[in-house]
This record gives structure tokens, C-alpha cells and sequence, in this order.
């Protein structure tokens, strides 16, 4: 395994003490308040897939026209589950339930996860792995590496402030390989933050984590699983 | 698959919330029916009247929202269904209108799909499917084009298909064949002249 924390010299435009994630400067605000901005974690994302056809993609944020366009014109299948629906069916809307109950996980993820093994090429995961709680979120990443095939690269991203006690929570649209827009579905509590350190300990079983941090404070992962 | 899925009940002692789901699909279908838009087995109760906040925009038959339907549809117009249909559809040259208090539990094939309501199955659609928001699509898609509207909800695979030219053009060179068959035979025979 190696282990790259790349902060990618971009990080560190500052809290604004406000509490709020401060807008980083290089994006471009759209009408319906979404914003725009360069993900390098995207741009590896797709650089990794770059030239192949016909691939099985998970994307775990919800069906959206721009993803979907996107990916199946890049000629690859997608499968869309709505990560955090099925989290807010399962559990509550703030996830509240006991998340470290057998059944719940269980269910959880026959609800959300239930593909056969080295079913996908590569996930798009997104935020959502920070809404759950410890033995939940154990379950998924593990489950994760199950459905797909080693080699395969996924995507999410994390809250990089220690010091939040609800994020803005996003729906994902990718732009292009390089952009993607971010619009702000509210506000939702994290169930964990997370540094590098921790990153690490939950992908331990993954070939490679390759972190990126971005202006607004997000630190994006690609893993190798 | 997603049928499955859904009604399987988690174990105890976590019960996760209510879902208003309702039986599988596929397991209860019965004998094909042969007639343009046909109902078998069990039809409760039967509405005439057709649907009232999405009218469909043509002559089409519809299924009204207080019509449940268990079997298997074959239609040769376009549909517009704001009841429940569990089974199979099958409208390969039409469009197909889930209106909002529609929900199917079924495969369905046609030409294009608009959604407004609730599919729980596969769905194929030659040309093009529209998810509008506040719809639900669970489920596996095949289609040429997709549309799906902020707000609406789908879980399951997308294949987009590339539409296939010949299909659509086998049947109108069938119609017009007489003239237009004949005509290869007496060119290749100069050509075959020419050549010795």
C-alpha cells in the first residue's frame, strides 16, 4: 500500500469565524446558488478510466442529469443509488437510530449495497460516508471493497475543519472530468470528522489513498481498492 | 432484483419504516392477452373516467387511477396509466405516460416513457424516458435518451442504447417493396455484362 497526502499546495483560504464553509475563490456561483469549481480528485478520478468504454460505475449521490449524461456518454453503465434516501429511510432523518445495530447495518446494506462482488469498476461515493456512525460506516467501506474490482478506483470526499458540528451537505454534478458543481442541499451533522490519519485507518484495506484538499475545506479521496 | 429487495423484511429486532410498497411483480403474472390494450384476471374497480392533473396530450387509451390491473398489457397506441398495473406492459411502438397517482409493478417496454408517478421494475424504452420530479423509478433502464428532473428519485442501472436505423426502416421498405425490389435484379445483370 502507499499512501500519498498530497495536500496539493491549495488548501488553507481560512474559516471566516462565521462557522459557515467559506467559498473558495476560484468558483463561479450559478443562478440556483450552486457553484462550480476544478475537483482534482474528480480529474483522477476519470484520468484513471481515461480511453475505456463500457465500464459499471456506482454513483451513490442520486441520480442527476449532468452525471448521468456524463457518464453514459463516456459509454460506461451506470448504477445511481440515493445513498442518504435510503440512509434517512433507514435510520431517520439525521440518522439518528442506532446505526451500530446488527439489523440496521444488515438491512442497511441489502437496501443500498447489494451487488455481487467485483460487480463495479470504480464509485463515485461522494460525501456520504461522513453521515455515518462508526460501525455503519465500518460495514459500507468493507462492503464497498467487496463490490468492486480490485484496481478499481473510488471517489469521496470529507469535511477537512475538526470543528463543525453541521456541514453544508452537496448534491454533486459533475461538469466535466475537471469541474463539478456544488449545490447546497442544507446542512446535515456529521456523525465523524475526519484527518489523513483517520482516512488511512478506514481504507486500510485499500491499495492506495491519495487525498486532496481543496479551498473549500473539502478533502477529497481517491482510493485504490 | 429490486422487487426483492424491497419487500424482504430486516431482521429483528431493528423495523425499519413502513414503506408503502406492495406486492412482488413478476411472480403474479399471468396468461398474455392479445388484444390492443387488454386486462386480465383482476380489474378493481373499473374507472372510465380518464385522469385529471396530467390529461394525456393525445387520443391514447388510458387506465384511470382508481383502476388496478394484473396481468399483462399489450398496447398498439399510446398508454396513459394513473392506476396500478402489476405485470408486464408492452407498447414497443407508443409512447407510455405514468401519470402522478400512477404506480407500476412491472417491466415495461416502449417507445418513449414519461414518468410522473411510481415504476418498480425494468423499463425499456426505445427512443427516450423522462423521470419528472417527485417520480420514482426502481429499477433497471435501457433506453436511447434519458431526462431526469431534479427532485426525482431512481435507484437501480442505466444502459443507454444506441437506436437502431434499421428496425425503423425495415418496415416502411416492406410496405413500398414492390416497386423497389425488383429494380437490383436488372442493374447487377449490365453490371455483370460489363465486367466480362
Amino acid at each position: 500500500m502507499w499512501f500519498s497526502g498530497s495536500r496539493n499546495g491549495k488548501g488553507g483560504s481560512g474559516d471566516d469565524g462565521s462557522g459557515r464553509i467559506p467559498v473558495p475563490s476560484r468558483t463561479i456561483a450559478a443562478q440556483n446558488g450552486a457553484v462550480t469549481r476544478s475537483s482534482r480528485g474528480l480529474e483522477e478520478f476519470f484520468g484513471h478510466i481515461h480511453g475505456l468504454s463500457g465500464l459499471t460505475l456506482l454513483d451513490l449521490g442520486g441520480a442527476t442529469q449532468q452525471n448521468v449524461s456524463f457518464i453514459t456518454d463516456l459509454g460506461h453503465r451506470l448504477y445511481s443509488e440515493n445513498f442518504l434516501q435510503i440512509l434517512k429511510e433507514t435510520s431517520g432523518a439525521e440518522g439518528m437510530a442506532d446505526q451500530s445495530n446488527p439489523g440496521l447495518i444488515d438491512y442497511f446494506l441489502r437496501q443500498a449495497l447489494d451487488y455481487p462482488e467485483g460487480h463495479f469498476d470504480g464509485v463515485l461515493i461522494w460525501d456520504v460516508l461522513e453521515y455515518l456512525a462508526p460501525p455503519l460506516l465500518a460495514a459500507v467501506v468493507e462492503r464497498l471493497h467487496k463490490v468492486v474490482r480490485p484496481g478499481s478506483y473510488m471517489l469521496a470526499f470529507f469535511h477537512a475543519d475538526d470543528k463543525l458540528e453541521a456541514v453544508p451537505h452537496y448534491a454533486f454534478r459533475i461538469q466535466d472530468v475537471k469541474n463539478l458543481q456544488l449545490l447546497q442541499q442544507g446542512t446535515r451533522r456529521p456523525m465523524q470528522l475526519f484527518n489523513n490519519r483517520s482516512l488511512e485507518r478506514l481504507f486500510t484495506r485499500s491499495d492506495s489513498v491519495k487525498f486532496f484538499l481543496t479551498k473549500d475545506r473539502l478533502r477529497e479521496v481517491v482510493v485504490r481498492a | 432484483m429490486w422487487n426483492k429487495r424491497r419487500d424482504e423484511e430486516p431482521p429483528k429486532p431493528f423495523s425499519p419504516p413502513v414503506t408503502p410498497s406492495v406486492s412482488p411483480t413478476a411472480a403474479s403474472a399471468p396468461a398474455p392477452v392479445t388484444h390492443s390494450v387488454e386486462v386480465k384476471k383482476e380489474i378493481t374497480p373499473v374507472s372510465s373516467t380518464p385522469v385529471s392533473r396530467f390529461e394525456p396530450a393525445n387520443t391514447g387509451n388510458s387506465i384511470g387511477k382508481s383502476v388496478k390491473v394484473v396481468g399483462q398489457i399489450y398496447s398498439k397506441e399510446d398508454l396513459y396509466v394513473d392506476g396500478t398495473v402489476e405485470g408486464t406492459l408492452e407498447a414497443s411502438e407508443h409512447k407510455l405516460t405514468i401519470g402522478p397517482h400512477g404506480t407500476m409493478q412491472a417491466s415495461i417496454k416502449a417507445r418513449e416513457v414519461l414518468v410522473l408517478g411510481t415504476i418498480q421494475g425494468n423499463v425499456e424504452a426505445f427512443e427516450r424516458l423522462e423521470i419528472r420530479k417527485d417520480a420514482k423509478l426502481m429499477g433497471d433502464i435501457r433506453t436511447a435518451r434519458i431526462v431526469i428532473e431534479d427532485g426525482a428519485y431512481f435507484k437501480g442501472s442505466i444502459d443507454i442504447i444506441k437506436p437502431e436505423p434499421v428496425k425503423a426502416s425495415a418496415k416502411p421498405a416492406a410496405s413500398a417493396a414492390a416497386p423497389a425490389t425488383p429494380a437490383p435484379t436488372p442493374v447487377a445483370a449490365p453490371v455483370a455484362e460489363n465486367r466480362r
